[in-house]
């Protein structure tokens, strides 16, 4: 099951990733009984080659997770990862090693992220001599390049993590990115810890490397807004599954899932006199359940607004209910044409 | 006009650091009438957090000082003391706090937290204690109160948490209540449950609400005026219409930019302000905000005050040509 059309040449292909994490410590329960949390389960989808794809849920959805999945930053518990044709899901070590070059992670946090003790042109050159490019002189000209290409200095080789503001360190974060000239970034809510005008220089910035090195993102994050600037393409999650996937405009003017469409209009939306599309505001009772003791059936149906009997029973698969748009769901709230269904609440 | 609840004039809060002296708030001055939400944004360090806590005194540091005037009710909460203060802290005046497990004590219920907060001020028993907590707890929308009374903190979801503090916030019935980014650490859904409940305090209530955000959203879903601040500074304040239609600084200009929309056209690239928020240390003589503007000039160096009435801003900038100013800033990035 690969829900996408084929438009350009498929980068990262995931098929039925599942993460599940065993709680609870040690126990001297058998395997099988112990409680497990189905962070991701079943996710499949496909990036191709310069796109944006962003992942966007509320906490603990798995997005981060299922990031980690991507690029082998934790084992699969089942499912298939494949880069460029190459199935990576069982690599060694050391196998992944040269696959480690064409991927690469940006990090929510600029303060975590970055070894204190160590200067910046070594964070950055660190990459570099760990894959054995370039005599000494040849790795410094690199970092002093990719300083600048990130909008630093090649004055700032010699500073230390905390001499930075958090925008200057996110883009510390991402010269070190960039250093193995990766095919793919992963981006794990790489702007959610900045103020909103640093944000917004950190997304050019994002937009200005993909359109200068053709690099293809992943972008993880829970700002509805930012989701929307980044991406061509978006996946909701929601308790570890994937509720929709579609392009991003189509998504944002009618969404198909129930819970796309609530996240859509809790959004609150800056009113500046412009004419915008004024959504029925829909209000979600309730809390996300725990993904260690999930609900029957579809997993949002317990605050689904449109939940019928058959949503507690049968858990829908993703399917494509309209040209380019999945979604999970046994009613959606679009029509085979992509038209919001009649039955849709927040519709203009 | 009727008397205003809050009035404070010419705050200043400076703490003094080995680097020298920092100007956290510099001259702050703002009103605010019963029964209406100011909505105070600025990015971090812009002194929107501390001028609130400075005015009630909740800060401790040594090396700090406060000086102006924040008449509440006509009586000035600057030159009162603890006791005078504690008094109002909590009964008159609350504030609630982003991250709301700070606010909470691990180790007793949620209902004994809100009957602490009666006890303060009143006193109560017990069993009245635990009903009014009770009551709280189902008017901030807490399912079950009368068994989720009896939780500790750590069996509530972040949700649930935030409500918590907004019910200890409430219990006194304030006539103001001071919401420090009260959403920012919780999820859409679950803000907009919130932001919900302030909406229904408010009118049911007639409190006044300080609501401290740097999300634009936020004070545009809530507030009836809002407050600009950058480098300690009110540059612009007005009614919300006022300033979100017609903003008339260019840092607001910049700051309503910067904000990715989910529903408006998409750009490739976001007009984003050029550098960093000034630091209180070395913010400049003349108008902080000059280094990073676009329209900087001549009479810059000197500090703009806060000027033009009912919708005021801090910008030597003529008015009348502000408009095109803006809507060129704007294009040039499209």
């Amino acid at each position: 099951m690969t829900p996408e059309v084929e438009r350009g040449e498929v980068l990262l292909r995931a098929t039925d990733v599942t993460k599940h994490f065993a709680v609870g410590g040690v126990s001297l329960r058998p395997r099988s009984a112990r409680p497990v949390v189905h962070a991701v389960e079943g996710v499949s989808l496909q990036v191709r080659r310069g796109e944006t794809l962003g992942v966007v849920g509320e906490s603990g959805c798995g997005k981060s997770t299922l990031g980690r999945c991507l690029v082998r930053l934790t084992e699969l518990t089942a499912g298939r990862v494949e880069l460029a044709g190459q199935d990576i899901t069982h690599l060694s070590r050391r196998q992944l090693r040269p696959v480690r070059r064409n991927v690469q992670l940006v990090f929510q946090d600029p303060y975590a992220s970055l070894n204190p003790r160590r200067r910046i042109g070594d964070i950055i050159a660190e990459p570099l001599q760990l894959h054995g490019s370039g005599t000494p002189a040849q790795v410094r000209a690199e970092v002093g390049e990719l300083l600048e290409r990130v909008g630093l200095s090649t004055s700032h080789v010699d500073r230390y993590p905390h001499e930075f503001s958090g925008g200057q360190r996110q883009r510390v974060g991402i010269a070190r990115a960039l250093a193995m000239n990766p095919m793919l970034i992963v981006a794990d809510e790489p702007v959610s810890a900045l103020d909103v005008s640093i944000q917004a220089q950190v997304l050019n910035l994002f937009a200005d490397l993909q359109d200068d090195l053709g690099l293809t993102y992943v972008f993880i994050a829970h700002d509805l807004g930012v989701v929307r600037h980044v991406s061509d393409r978006i996946a909701v999650m929601y308790l570890g599954e994937l509720v929709e996937v579609a392009d991003a405009d189509p998504l944002y003017d009618a969404p198909a899932h129930p819970y796309s469409e609530a996240l859509l209009s809790a959004a609150p939306e800056i009113d500046d006199g412009t004419e915008q599309v004024q959504r029925e505001r829909i209000v979600l009772t309730g809390d996300v359940p725990n993904p260690v003791d999930k609900p029957t059936g579809c997993p949002f149906h317990p605050r689904c607004p449109y939940a019928q009997e058959r949503c507690v029973i049968e858990r829908p698969p993703l399917a494509e209910v309209a040209p380019g748009r999945f979604t999970a769901c046994h009613f959606p709230l679009i029509t085979a044409t992509g038209e919001p269904a009649a039955h849709a609440m927040a519709q203009r | 006009m009727p008397e205003p609840l809050l009035e404070v004039q010419d705050l200043r809060v400076s703490f003094r650091t080995r680097r020298g002296v920092a100007r956290a708030v510099d001259g702050l001055s703002f009103s605010l009438q019963p029964g209406e939400v100011l909505g105070v944004v600025g990015e971090s360090g812009s002194g929107k957090s501390v001028s609130m806590m400075s005015m009630l005194k909740l800060i401790r540091d040594p090396n700090c000082t406060v000086e102006g005037s924040a008449r509440f009710r006509g009586q000035d909460l600057i030159a009162m003391n603890d006791n005078e203060l504690r008094q109002l802290r909590g009964r008159d005046i609350s504030m609630i706090f982003q991250d709301p497990m700070t606010s909470l004590t691990p180790v007793y219920t949620v209902g004994w937290h809100i009957a602490e907060q009666l006890g303060a001020h009143t006193r109560v028993s017990k069993a009245t204690g635990r009903a009014r907590a009770i009551e709280l707890l189902e008017e901030v929308g807490i399912p079950d109160p009368a068994r989720r009374v009896d939780d500790y903190p750590h069996q509530f979801s972040g949700g649930m948490r935030q409500r918590a503090v907004i019910a200890m916030g409430l219990a006194n019935n304030p006539s103001l209540l001071i919401a420090d980014e009260p959403t920012t650490a919780l999820d859409v859904t679950t803000q907009a449950q919130v932001l919900d409940l302030l909406r229904r305090l408010r009118r049911e209530h007639g409190s006044s609400i300080i609501l401290i955000t740097h999300d634009m959203g936020v004070v545009s879903q809530l507030a009836d005026r809002v407050l600009v601040m950058y480098a300690g500074r009110a540059v612009e304040e007005g009614a919300k219409t006022d300033v979100f239609h017609d903003p008339q600084h260019p840092y607001t200009w910049g700051l309503l930019g910067s904000v990715p929309r989910a529903r408006a056209p998409r750009v490739r690239r976001l007009p984003a302000i050029p550098g960093s928020p000034a630091s209180a240390l070395t913010a400049p003589a003349g108008c902080a905000f000059a280094p990073r503007c676009a329209h900087r000039h001549g009479l810059c160096d000197e500090q703009p005050p806060l000027v033009g009435g009912a919708h005021s801003d801090a910008c030597w900038l003529p008015r009348d040509s502000r408009r095109d100013l803006h809507l060129t800033a704007v294009q040039v990035e499209r």
